[in-house]
């Protein structure tokens, strides 16, 4: 049975993509093969994230309108061959996505993948429903920002609600925390909330925390996903979500403040 | 560098408050989902449709929730009207 995972959170600009193609290479880093699909129809980025941007012929839309078979349309990632990339169509508006179509394309892709990864678009509208209403487990990805937070669970309330399992009565969409943006020195300082005070508020468990890193940038400016970057504290982080999700006890990093010494202060390249 | 602080002011823990205004913020969007009646949450909107036909309220002065004592359910609603100024 393969797994279908919505990351989502929301409010837009939080790190939905870049977590959706870090938590994607992971898995399939890990030798899990995985399919991870851009929801966000005609605001496509996934594909840049992931840089096979240049190989998208046809997309997700076209595969639901039946114009183009899934095997045409699914960009097998280069480096490696356990991961596929399904992009969004840049043309269409979102209505293009019917809940019949949607769950045609994720039931053949169920037949060949293990993990299915489907990342949401920002909102509460179409695509985002779409994104979510057939997930058995949802990545939230929150910044330690007070509408980012209470756009999350805002998000939960929907996906314990509006989801296939809830509608069915088939038990919960199970949920995950992933912090991201995440500043040691500035909570220290009280200016930023805490990974604990968002645990109390969101009350669900936490998956990772990913500190602001600024190679989250440059990894998109290249086109390839963070977690493939080992010199990255973010990359590192979400090794270790992926670890933890796969049943892993992994310890958080990055969640207390590294006191710099002079040398790193003076020579240290501020990742 | 505590000296330093004594020139640029003692730095006001604005993640406190952010937790706070959250916690309500939070409680009010999960009124009726938390305790597992899901009708909760839509019968709040339509009544604050309804009173909003006739008064201008805030987005809060409508409030339902249910208690339970006994094996008795009571459902509780609270408008609060807008001061008559």
């Amino acid at each position: 049975m393969a797994k279908i995972i919505v990351v989502t959170s929301g409010k837009g600009g939080v790190g939905k993509t870049t977590t959706s193609a870090s938590f994607a290479t992971g898995l399939a880093m890990r030798g899990h093969s995985t399919a991870v699909i851009d929801f966000d129809v005609g605001l496509r980025n996934l594909d840049l994230i992931m840089g096979v941007e240049r190989r998208v012929v046809f997309d997700f839309v076209n595969v639901i309108n039946g114009e183009a078979r899934l095997s045409q349309a699914l960009i097998r990632d280069k480096q490696n061959d356990k991961l596929a990339i399904l992009a969004a169509s840049q043309t269409r508006d979102k209505d293009a996505l019917s809940t019949e179509g949607v769950e045609r394309v994720l039931n053949e892709l169920a037949q060949d993948f293990e993990y299915i990864i489907c990342d949401s678009p920002a909102g509460i509208e179409k695509g985002a429903f779409m994104a979510m209403y057939f997930a058995d487990e949802a990545l939230v990805v929150t910044n330690p920002e007070v509408s980012s937070v209470r756009d999350s669970d805002r998000v939960l309330g929907i996906l314990a609600a509006k989801s296939r399992k809830a509608e069915r009565g088939e038990g919960k969409v199970r949920e995950h925390l992933v912090l991201t943006r995440y500043s040691a020195a500035r909570v220290t300082r009280g200016e930023m909330l805490s990974v604990d005070d968002v645990k109390d508020i969101l009350a669900i468990p936490l998956l990772g925390v990913i500190p602001e890193s600024p190679t989250v940038l440059t990894s998109s400016n290249s086109g390839t996903p963070v977690i493939t970057d080992p010199a990255s504290e973010a990359g590192l982080a979400y090794q270790d979500l992926v670890a933890r999700f796969l049943g892993e006890e992994r310890p958080m990093r990055y969640i207390t403040e590294q006191k710099k010494g002079l040398f790193s202060k003076l020579f240290g390249n501020g990742q | 560098m505590d000296w330093l602080k004594f020139f640029r002011g003692q730095p006001k823990n604005t993640a406190a408050t952010a937790k706070e205004r959250l916690m309500i913020a939070v409680a009010h969007q999960r009124q009726g989902t938390s305790n597992g009646l899901s009708y909760l949450g839509p019968l709040r909107e339509e009544l604050l449709a309804v009173v909003r036909k006739y008064v201008q309220v805030a987005d809060t002065a409508v409030q339902v929730n249910v208690q339970r004592e006994d094996g008795l359910e009571v459902l509780e609603m609270n408008i609060t009207l807008p001061d008559r100024n």
